[in-house]
């Protein structure tokens, strides 16, 4: 387990969501998906969402699921609306200019160092 | 019409019970969902989940009923012309009924096959028309029950135990 806020430090990640903190989100687990569906049927508590899809729907799926934390890969970021309700929803919004591969793989290593 | 039916043998008997007499609920929820409306499709289901929250009911079966509902809840919005999501909270469970204006489903055994989706292009570039939707429902509840017919309403209901 890692604090998201270690992980932030590992991805040149940016907190869009800075009415949530991140040294207090703890992430056990991630799942990498950019199919809603798959992400319904597969996510849980504890894991961090690491994905490209940024629109409104992406906050209602980590709401359902309880994915706590969101990773948008290649500095690609949702509109102010989706922020807004994940901060409503307490779900942190990460923002990394790095691909979804180069994410996974550094959560990857910190996980089982 | 057709009918499909899927219950966790676990709860056959608290199902079949139930639906031959219906009883009334302690709390009900009631919401409209409108055609292809994304953006407020699924405050239906986070009312309810957020409800059971209070109540006191765990992380794990708060999880399944979301999921069940948001699915649903999606499918309404994705392929009907709107409908209503009516939700009924006992002491042992929660059941959430999703009523339609059409078109139907043609073929509900081939619907509920994973993979198969009637999903357009628009549904599709947000992610879903995985034809996972049906498929989550059932995996995440204890009693499924759809009625529908080409042409004619859907009706899609979901049962949960809290206990599971």
């Amino acid at each position: 387990m890692i604090m998201l806020s270690d992980y932030l430090a590992l991805i040149d990640g940016t907190n869009l969501t800075p009415q949530l903190d991140p040294t207090q989100i703890e992430i056990k687990d991630a799942y990498v998906s950019d199919m809603l569906s798959d992400v319904m049927g597969s996510a849980k508590p504890g894991q961090a969402w690491i994905t490209i899809m940024k629109h409104l729907n992406v906050i209602a799926v980590s709401s359902m699921t309880g994915v706590e934390a969101i990773v948008f890969a290649k500095g690609s970021a949702p509109d102010p609306a989706v922020i807004d309700k994940a901060i409503e929803e307490e779900i942190c919004l990460v923002l990394s200019p790095k691909s979804v591969f180069e994410l996974s793989g550094i959560l990857y290593q910190a996980l089982h160092k | 019409m057709a009918e499909y039916w899927n219950i966790n043998p676990e709860h056959e008997s608290a199902v079949r019970d139930f639906f031959t007499s219906v009883p009334e609920a302690d709390v009900v929820l009631d919401f409209e969902i409108g055609e292809k409306d994304f953006v407020n499709s699924g405050k239906g289901s986070a009312e309810v989940k957020n409800t059971l929250k209070r109540l006191g009911i765990g992380p794990e079966t708060l999880r399944r009923i979301a999921v069940a509902s948001y699915e649903a809840e999606i499918n309404v919005t994705a392929h009907s012309q709107g409908g209503r999501m009516d939700s009924y909270l006992y002491d042992e469970f929660i059941l959430i009924r999703f009523t339609d204006k059409g078109p139907g489903i043609a073929d509900i055994e081939q619907a509920m096959v994973p993979g198969f989706s009637t999903a357009d292009d628009l549904v599709r570039e947000m992610g879903f028309g995985a034809g996972l939707g049906l498929p989550n429902i059932l995996k995440n509840s204890d009693a499924l029950h759809i009625v529908s017919a080409q042409g004619e309403s859907t009706r899609v209901e979901i049962m949960i135990f809290y206990g599971n």
